[in-house]
């Protein structure tokens, strides 16, 4: 009996496993370090189109080590392979030129479409603040200095009509500066509008007090005109801009405001997951806002200063309004309803693959041995 | 550390930053989180490089158009800062799958805490939160008597701390989530080092055994299937260790002779023993091939003390 005993030379089966497997896991370890050098794009499509198998069989090996080797090391090695290729097999992977085009023409109209209600909510406080402080000015031009003290920049209830309408129609004066000026406009707006996303962390009272303070801002200003019969003026002044500008600064509250959503009302889901999902799209409503601004900006910069007639300022205004209605009512809806269609479809698998992704920590080596004993 | 007990080499370490993430192929994978002091050391070199390149491209762009045109130039270094500041991050995080030049250095990513695709959208999330957490801080601690001069002290006070309340949110969960991370859904893991070492077993196996000619090598030391049933996985792995402490000094030798004496006194080992190392070697091989048929039958023997 001594002489049968397991310590006679013969080989194990993990030994074997190893052998067998060895050259893959390395053709993957090698893979996998020219991708973290010289990046993803210099492994060429060959290979690249190799990565997802060799990927896929590292992965079934350490689920069968993991079943049949007592190897710690072996083990340790498959896993932190394996982690390193998820990297960079489950990193973002799309060509950008390709994720560009996907999102605008279908994600950002999709989301701002999904947004509406919270879009509602930010253009109503923006409104009802400007309209409130349109009418508390027009009552006592002293208000104006409560509501728009800072933002006066000279034009204030003390100037005369005339230094009014100028500030209007201005060209000359910084034809120099303008270009510098539309840049730091830009930046000036898009780091308010990231910010009115963010707060959106704090429950979403300060994105609230931004777009309170920015409607009072608006409501004051146009009440000055219009105490003065300039009225129309400023409007055609600031509204070729001011359309794109507006627009933008209300998605950014409600991006602001659905983060707050999802942190305070998760619904039915914990409230990690809730605050993921409204994290992610508000992060893209945002994107798209910079974007608008960026735009605004330049027609501030270089267009309004450069046009001084009312009508083709309003006719632009005009344009660019028609314009971001037709694109965030319809750009995408095709796309939109084909997921609608594939959602309904497999909804069970979706559902099961989702209860999947939820189960929780489970236990690491035990539980595999059942499921993939098929590997020999 | 008494190597003279199998029990206090532990083979696992800070399991308190170990996180296990399902991938889409149903296989759970763990990560060790980031700690905060490589985070922060990424942040501050990713910081370092942003500095440098808007230096960079502001000395070239005033050199190449000769200081004339100041008024495009300071447009571009306007718009370039700001896209810098707030998109640094996320384009580095997308084109090189969850790493930046901070990060790669230090050799963390981010990855999906679902363990899905990192998604462009929670890229996007996660960095442009940095406008609360980081930069609003900062601004505060730079220029705050600018942005609000006429504060009474308390309120300064109270403003500085709810700021900061967000820059410090990875210190006080157990995550080491940033609010960017919770609202991307992401976290940010150490990159694993990849070694592929021998396998214990078959060097065993390996040594060589003069053995007459045309019979099998036989092993210099033989154990009984009743010897191979008292210890476990747990103290298999533990002896795994040991042998592969790649050290040959005194206390290295010292602790295999400790620990061969008791195997042999646990086990009941009867032969003589001249060579401890080759001794635990082929208790090693053996205990793993025993070890590794039952589990092949459905039984996992954790540690000495299951049944």
């Amino acid at each position: 009996m001594q002489a049968a005993t397991m310590s006679a030379p013969r080989q194990m089966r993990s030994v074997e496993f190893r052998k067998e497997r060895e050259a893959t896991w390395q053709a993957l370890e090698e893979m996998i370090a020219a991708a973290d050098k010289h990046g993803l794009r210099s492994l060429g499509a060959e290979q690249l189109a190799r990565l997802p198998h060799l990927y896929r069989a590292t992965l079934s090996s350490l689920s069968v080590a993991r079943s049949i080797s007592l190897d710690r090391a072996l083990i340790d090695y498959l896993e932190n392979l394996v982690g390193r290729a998820y990297f960079v097999v489950y990193g973002t992977r799309q060509h950008l030129r390709r994720q560009l085009s996907d999102f605008f023409l279908w994600r950002l109209p999709s989301t701002i479409r999904r947004a509406r209600w919270h879009i509602l909510i930010s253009a109503v406080v923006m409104l009802a603040a400007a309209v409130a402080a349109f009418q508390l000015t027009r009552a006592d031009l002293d208000h104006y200095y409560a509501f728009a003290g800072d933002m006066a920049q000279g034009r204030t209830p003390a100037s005369s009509t005339a230094e009014l309408r100028a500030g209007l129609y201005d060209t000359e004066s910084q034809s120099g500066a303008l270009v510098t000026f539309a840049a730091s406009l830009f930046s000036h707006n898009a780091r308010i509008g990231i910010l009115a996303f963010a707060t959106g962390f704090v429950a979403g009272l300060p994105t609230l007090l931004l777009l309170f303070y920015n409607g009072l801002v608006l409501g004051a200003f146009a009440a000055l005109y219009h105490s003065r019969g300039l009225s129309l003026d400023l409007w055609a002044w600031m509204l070729p801009h001011g359309v794109t500008e507006l627009t933008a600064v209300v998605l950014c509250g409600a991006a602001g405001f659905q983060l707050a959503h999802g942190l305070v009302f998760p619904g039915a889901r914990i409230r990690m997951d809730s605050l993921r999902e409204h994290g992610r799209s508000a992060a893209v409503i945002v994107i798209g806002a910079v974007c608008m601004l960026f735009l605004a900006g330049l027609i501030e910069g270089i267009f309004r200063q450069t046009v001084t007639s009312i009508a083709i300022r309003l006719t632009v205004a005009g344009t660019t309004a028609v314009g971001w209605c037709y694109y965030f009512g319809f750009v995408g809806r095709r796309r939109d309803r084909q997921d609608a269609a594939e959602r309904e479809a497999p909804a069970g698998q979706a559902a099961q693959a989702q209860a999947h992704a939820h189960a929780p920590g489970r236990e690491l080596a035990p539980q595999m041995s059942g499921q993939m004993e098929v590997a020999r | 550390m008494n190597p003279a007990s199998l029990a206090a080499l532990r083979p696992e370490e800070q399991s308190d930053l170990a996180r296990e993430i399902v991938t889409p192929e149903g296989i759970p994978l763990r990560f060790t989180l980031a700690r905060a002091g490589d985070r922060a050391a990424a942040f501050a070199l990713d910081m370092l490089v942003q500095v440098l390149v808007l230096v960079a491209v502001s000395w070239g762009l005033s050199l190449a158009t000769g200081g004339g045109n100041a008024s495009w130039l300071t447009a571009m270094v306007v718009v370039l800062a700001f896209l810098l500041v707030n998109f640094y991050f996320a384009f580095f995080e997308v084109r090189w799958q969850g790493a930046t030049p901070g990060k790669r250095r230090i050799g963390i990513r981010v990855i999906d805490a679902r363990g899905g695709q990192l998604e462009t959208s929670a890229v996007l999330a996660r960095n442009l939160i940095r406008e609360l957490e980081v930069w609003m801080p900062l601004r505060f601690l730079l220029a705050g008597g600018l942005m609000w001069p006429d504060a009474p002290g308390w309120a300064q006070l109270l403003a500085g701390c709810w700021a900061f309340a967000f820059l410090f949110m990875p210190v006080f969960n157990k995550d080491r989530l940033r609010i960017g991370d919770m609202i991307a859904g992401t976290r940010v893991v150490m990159q694993p080092k990849v070694v592929l070492v021998p396998d214990l077993a078959q060097e065993a196996s390996a040594v060589p055994v003069f053995a007459p000619a045309g019979t099998r090598p036989v092993a210099a030391y033989t154990f009984s299937p009743a010897q191979l049933a008292i210890y476990g996985v747990y103290e298999l792995q533990v002896l795994e260790r040991l042998l592969r402490t790649e050290r040959f000094d005194a206390s290295y030798l010292e602790a295999l002779r400790t620990v061969s004496e008791k195997v042999r006194q646990k086990i009941r080992y009867e032969g003589q023993v001249s060579d401890d190392e080759r001794f635990l070697r082929e208790f090693y091989a053996a205990q793993r091939a025993h070890l590794e048929q039952k589990m092949l039958f459905g039984q996992r023997r954790q540690d000495k003390f299951s049944k």
